[in-house]
């Protein structure tokens, strides 16, 4: 009884080991090897589309306030894992993100870093950030790093065992993100632009994909909705199947991006109305070429 | 007898209660699909689907005054029961809802007196419609 018990401690160390190592942010790090190199200018104008395309106010602005430059974060974000509090991300030298460098900031987005080498949830749309092109990211940087410094941090995520274990995301990681090389520049127009927009700051597919057990988007149904994570009804399929939105020209979808009206004269609502006020504020070409990339989504049936 | 009077009048009041919720519902569907009907072409002339028209304009402004006239008095104790996508933020907290009601308004007037050619429709009316986008976001319960 006693070498057994023994042999089973022995076990749980090893097995602890193992796991630190595994999920340890430095080793995906040099697994992947990204290396930013962030020469040039930054370009302020296009920080700003990246902001709007990007959503960030969309999560990280102060609530009950109408200025969405003011990023205070706070607003929570009920999930099937918990409640998610978006953090302070203005320019405030303690409280947000004014003491980080553009390094930092690319890990953060790119890898779902913190400077401080803990994994950022998720929820955090960074499994499509990723995509993301160093100039994009730098522009955005510094873009955001004009706005209103807002004080005080928010609260920590009210997630239950084992979702609070921070540490475990490192296995997620190794499952549901691609890293695959990006450009230094984006995508300045054309089908290519709509494509890299909508897959990486647009992170369209992060509401608009349902989701296995891990949270992970399931594969091969990206893009036909599913129950709202949120827990309010259900996001729809923007396919082009009879389920999703075969029937809506890309005008229709552009339309959508940049005002929230359907065709029938209604309003979208739910979490789509709060993408809209960000879209509403980026450029009408981006938008233009996000509605077209969303019509040439090949028809995917969904789970309905 | 008394008995029996008593009774019928307490089911005709809870039969008032129960229709007048009814009719309130019935009364504001009927305000939001007038609306949304005026508003198909509204979207259709700012992406430039549709040649600008005047008249399509006033029609969708004057829709959306007509609905914040009578909105605020259309969601009784009760009408949040039945075939209703309202939410119970509404009930909860009547004097944001309102407020909220009372700036669509606002935002409506504004661009009644602003609007007078395709341009100022292009820079004014997307101000009335952010309108419709937050309070369906905090007010109406999404598709299911």
């Amino acid at each position: 009884m006693g070498r057994f018990l023994q042999g089973l401690f022995w076990l749980a160390v090893i097995a602890a080991a193992l796991f630190w190592i595994v999920t340890s942010p430095q080793l995906f790090a040099a697994v992947y090897g990204r290396i930013y190199k962030f020469g040039g200018q930054a370009d302020l104008d296009n920080g700003k589309t990246i902001f709007w395309v990007g959503g960030c106010a969309s999560c990280h602005a102060t609530p009950n306030q109408e200025d969405r430059t003011r990023l205070g974060g706070g607003a929570p974000l009920p999930s099937p894992f918990g409640k998610f509090y978006p953090p302070n991300i203005s320019p405030h030298p303690r409280d947000g993100i004014g003491a980080w460098s553009v390094e930092d900031f690319a890990r953060a987005m790119t890898q779902g870093v913190s400077p401080d080498g803990r994994h950022y949830y998720p929820a955090f749309p960074y499994a499509s950030y990723e995509r993301m092109a160093e100039n994009d990211l730098r522009d955005l940087f510094a873009f955001i790093r004009t706005l209103p410094a807002v004080e005080g941090r928010t609260r920590d995520h009210d997630l239950p065992f084992p979702y609070n274990v921070r540490r475990t995301l490192g296995l997620w990681k190794w499952l549901y993100l691609a890293q695959d090389a990006v450009a230094v520049a984006a995508p300045s127009a054309g089908p290519e632009r709509g494509k890299y927009l909508v897959e990486g700051p647009g992170h369209c597919a992060e509401c608009h994909s349902p989701r296995n057990f891990l949270g992970g988007i399931v594969a091969g149904m990206r893009f036909t909705g599913g129950p709202d994570p949120e827990g309010k009804g259900t996001i729809p399929n923007i396919t082009q199947h009879e389920n999703g939105i075969r029937d809506y020209s890309a005008q229709d979808i552009a339309t959508i991006l940049s005002t929230g009206l359907k065709p029938d004269g209604d309003s979208v609502g739910g979490g789509m109305g709060l993408a809209v006020r960000s879209l509403s504020q980026a450029p009408k070409a981006d938008v233009e070429a996000m509605a077209n990339y969303v019509k040439s989504l090949p028809p995917a049936a969904g789970s309905r | 007898m008394a008995r029996k009077i008593l009774a019928v009048a307490m089911l005709c009041l809870c039969g008032a209660t129960v229709a007048l919720a009814q009719s309130a519902l019935d009364q504001r569907k009927a305000l939001m699909r007038t609306q949304g009907q005026a508003t198909g072409p509204v979207g259709r002339m700012l992406s430039g689907a549709e040649p600008f028209d005047m008249a399509k304009a006033q029609t969708a402004l004057d829709a959306y005054l007509n609905t914040t006239r009578q909105f605020r008095d259309l969601f009784p104790p009760g009408s949040d029961q039945g075939q209703t996508r309202a939410l119970p933020a509404i009930f909860e907290n009547r004097d944001a809802f309102n407020a909220a009601v009372a700036k669509f308004e606002a935002d409506a007037t504004a661009a009644k007196a602003a609007i007078k050619d395709e341009a100022t429709f292009k820079s004014e009316m997307p101000k009335v419609l952010a309108n419709c986008n937050s309070c369906h976001t905090t007010y109406r319960r999404p598709q299911q």
